[in-house]
């Protein structure tokens, strides 16, 4: 954190990070959601400083607003300064010095406590890792790609939905996969926005050692948070090459290696924040819809960088700390998407996939609007 | 006198408890804005959504002698929304709708909370043949704060201060009575101050200390469907009145600034006068280039003068609405700030201010930086004195502080009167103010704000 010590007080606190590029609505998620200026980053970026001044102290509200930011970039992308890259980085430096003293809020320590010990952040039962994956075989030596499922695809129904029409998929066009079943761990990409990166490192350490005792050179994951920490965070431990499922899915189709059929729908798809700002995966997803004959895609008034986070990031998915008011990012998204007159809001992350979908049920626009998985669209295409 | 917890409980029954804050965090961030005025917390942070919530607000205020700060954007720089007697902050922000847009009679109306760059963007997207007068602020900047502060904007060379183009108000009284001002006052429609009273000037420039502002009638603009822009430069300061009346006198142009600064080095010593240019063809566009060149032949003949070359992205970048150039002056000491004392001074000063600023920044050892604007065809400008400072180090700021009082001393000296003026000189203004002048300022303030709730420490004489 002392090394950020000497650059955080940089922040002029102009609020262009609570924009999108054409300033159309507020998209900070945290601050969209509060609308104090504290829970804008440039609020938050102040408060670690005072802070790191010693002009406050600890607590546990400060620690909500700090753990409120779901590190989706939006301030990164639209921060006119040259230190924007930084940003997201200073917040998670300070939830670190914050995790390392031991203050954090007590959901934030569960979270953390049940990857540490359970593999995943709701503390379920290794044994069930694999409980959606009937039929599904395990890795092996010689399979082409480690399809790395992640803890939402996991544990949480829709995004086990996701994972199980993943696989039939990738069955479908010939591919040779394995997963790791029980075997699995958590990825960290959470638990590195969150400050712990000892744990992190530990993750990383035991993911990628899994994966050279079982000579995999390729991982395909699930979700876009699993690819963002696979392809940034882990090359320090080891090499492999790592695609998100789209950019997989993407490759099949050009190869032909998928009939799809004619499916009547108008949709609107949103951009995952750590395939899209963290990655820069905009068009892959887009053009995989197209491809889907009678799909009809329309677009969201934010999209691609200036795409609106569903709230879930950093963990928010389980702690929820954007919660509870109709101002959630996650409704304030599906609003944005009903707008659009679509009947299916596409995502192409397990994490918005389980937020969104019930963010339809408390806007009550059950029966007017589904969300659903890209992988999900594909297979009821290829039938 | 009610106590500090039940006057929370009040306000939370008001706008809800999500919206109402007395936790440390909040009242740290609301003690202050991003200048260098000394902080001062509130006890309450408040975030109405209707005029009907801010009156009852009031009432309770004005019962009990709570002070009330209206807290726009935050970004004067000048710590015109510090709450010096604490109180509520009363961030108004949620009150961001665009109520109405009148196409034909060019005006819009807008909540108290709406942000210059919802309106830009909310124009762009339903009536992209209209424009408001778009400050350099950031986006953030609320339409309602840049009118209280007599704001400039980029139709301010042609059609006056941002606050000239008021066509009405909607204000909650200090007293909590809510009332219209302007035509709106006795008709549906917000088309404009006169021809009646003008009662606008009881609220305008005052800063929130005559009332809280919830809606505003604000004139639109054509908007044309090219910009351009050309870069005059001298090096002698004494000419850059001459430069502003011959361009102005074409009545050609959009908006006309005139810079300078030390850094990159290649723009040491020299005065830059951007000259906007709007258009609906190359041709008109072409027209206005050559009126402008043809109107300063003389000095480019004498070689006192000529136009840069520009390439595209630096043109971009001026002619950026909001302009994110000003806002990354905060950042060439690499110290998160920037203060500037911008005075609104007669044109012919403009050479005055310029060696003034010179000298201060060479007396307290400090960099500078100055973003004048034209406003109207030369009937005044604004001349800023601007000094990145450090965040992180507390001499540079104590330098920066002397050298932003030299500036106001300056300012008022040559002849001018610095604008939206944070409270030191305001004192300053005040004790070189006509004495009934300022009686009369006195009186309407305790007429219209009996218990002196409203935004207290501000146009405060002694």
């Amino acid at each position: 954190m002392q090394a950020y010590a000497q650059q955080i007080h940089r922040c002029f606190r102009c609020g262009y990070c609570k924009f999108p590029s054409d300033y159309t609505d507020f998209n900070c998620p945290s601050y969209s959601r509060f609308r104090l200026e504290t829970y804008s980053t440039g609020g938050r970026l102040w408060l670690i400083w005072a802070w790191l001044k010693k002009e406050i102290e600890w607590s546990e509200h400060f620690a909500e607003i700090l753990f409120s930011c779901a590190t989706c970039r939006n301030c990164v992308e639209q921060c006119p300064m040259k230190f924007s890259d930084d940003i997201v980085d200073w917040i998670v430096a300070a939830r670190s010095d914050m995790v390392e003293k031991g203050l954090v809020l007590p959901h934030i320590r569960d979270f953390l406590n049940n990857v540490s010990k359970h593999g995943n952040p709701w503390g379920t039962a290794r044994s069930k890792r694999d409980a959606w994956a009937e039929g599904i075989g395990r890795c092996k030596p010689g399979d082409e790609y480690l399809f790395y499922v992640g803890c939402v695809g996991s544990y949480e129904e829709r995004g086990q939905r996701m994972a199980r029409s993943l696989a039939e998929l990738l069955g479908k066009a010939g591919v040779s996969f394995g997963i790791l079943g029980t075997e699995e761990d958590c990825d960290g990409n959470e638990v590195y926005t969150l400050g712990e990166t000892g744990l992190f490192e530990e993750l990383a350490k035991k993911n990628v050692q899994k994966f050279k005792e079982l000579g995999v050179k390729k991982v395909v994951t699930l979700s876009p948070h699993a690819y963002n920490s696979m392809k940034n965070k882990y090359p320090r431990f080891g090499a492999f090459e790592v695609s998100h499922y789209t950019q997989l899915l993407s490759e099949i189709i050009q190869q032909g290696k998928v009939e799809l059929s004619e499916l009547k729908a108008k949709v609107t798809y949103h951009d995952p924040c750590f395939l899209g700002r963290y990655n820069g995966v905009y068009d892959i997803p887009r053009e995989i819809l197209k491809s889907i004959p009678g799909i009809e895609l329309t677009e969201m008034k934010r999209i691609r960088e200036n795409s609106f986070c569903c709230g879930g990031g950093s963990g928010n998915f389980v702690t929820d700390l954007l919660g509870g008011s109709e101002e959630n990012p996650s409704r304030t998204r599906v609003r944005e998407a009903h707008e659009t007159g679509a009947e299916i809001l596409v995502v192409a992350c397990p994490s918005c996939m389980m937020i969104l979908d019930d963010a339809v049920k408390d806007e009550g626009l059950e029966g007017e609007m589904t969300v659903k998985d890209i992988t999900e669209l594909m297979k009821e295409s290829s039938k | 006198m009610i106590s500090m917890n039940k006057t929370y409980k009040l306000l939370a029954e008001i706008v809800g408890e999500q919206y109402v804050s007395n936790k440390k965090e909040e009242l740290y961030i609301y003690s202050q804005d991003p200048g260098m005025m000394e902080p001062h917390k509130p006890d309450y942070v408040v975030m109405p959504k209707t005029t009907q919530e801010i009156q009852r607000i009031v009432k309770i205020a004005n019962d009990e002698k709570i002070p009330i700060v209206p807290v726009g954007g935050s970004l004067s720089l000048s710590g015109l929304v510090i709450p010096h007697r604490g109180g509520i902050a009363l961030d108004l922000k949620r009150m961001d709708r665009v109520l109405e847009v009148n196409e034909k009679s060019r005006y819009v109306v807008v909540e108290g909370g709406v942000t210059q760059g919802k309106l830009k963007a909310y124009l762009e997207r339903h009536h992209p043949n209209l424009r408001h007068s778009i400050p350099d602020a950031p986006p953030s900047a609320t339409v309602v704060g840049n009118i209280v502060i007599h704001g400039q904007g980029r139709l301010t060379q042609q059609y006056g201060f941002n606050s000239d183009m008021v066509t009405g108000l909607e204000v909650v009284l200090p007293t909590g009575e809510v009332c219209k001002i302007g035509s709106s006052s006795v008709s549906p429609y917000w088309f404009s101050i006169a021809p009646l009273p003008d009662l606008a000037g009881l609220f305008l420039g005052w800063f929130g200390t005559t009332g809280v502002i919830t809606k505003l009638g604000l004139r639109l603009y054509p908007k044309k469907e090219m910009r351009d822009i050309e870069m005059f430069v001298v090096e002698d300061p004494t000419l850059v009145p001459d430069v502003i009346h011959r361009v102005t006198h074409t009545e050609m142009t959009e908006d006309i600034f005139i810079a300078a600064q030390p850094y990159p080095l290649v723009f040491k010593d020299i005065i830059m006068i951007g000259i906007c240019i709007t258009g609906d063809s190359e041709e008109e566009i072409e027209f206005k280039r050559r009126m402008i060149w043809d109107a300063l032949r003389t000095h480019i003949e004498s070689k006192e003068g000529g136009f840069m070359m520009l390439t595209p992205d630096i043109k971009r970048e001026l002619l950026e609405m909001p302009t994110t150039g000003t806002t990354r002056f905060a950042d060439v000491m690499k110290g998160g700030g920037f203060e500037y004392c911008g005075p609104i001074i007669p044109v012919e000063k403009y050479p005055e201010a310029y060696k003034k600023l010179l000298e201060f920044s060479s007396k307290y050892g400090i960099t500078y930086g100055s973003a004048g604007r034209v406003i109207g065809r030369s009937h005044c400008m604004m001349f800023s004195f601007g000094y990145p400072f450090n965040r992180a180090d507390p001499d540079n700021i104590e330098r920066t502080e002397k050298a932003l009082h030299d500036s106001n001393v300056a300012s008022l000296d040559i002849g001018g009167v610095p604008w939206k003026p944070e409270v030191p000189a305001q004192k300053m203004i005040m004790e070189r103010m006509d004495k009934n002048t300022l009686e009369l300022m006195k009186r309407m303030k305790k007429l219209l704000d009996p218990n002196g709730i409203m935004n207290p420490g501000n146009w405060e004489a002694e």
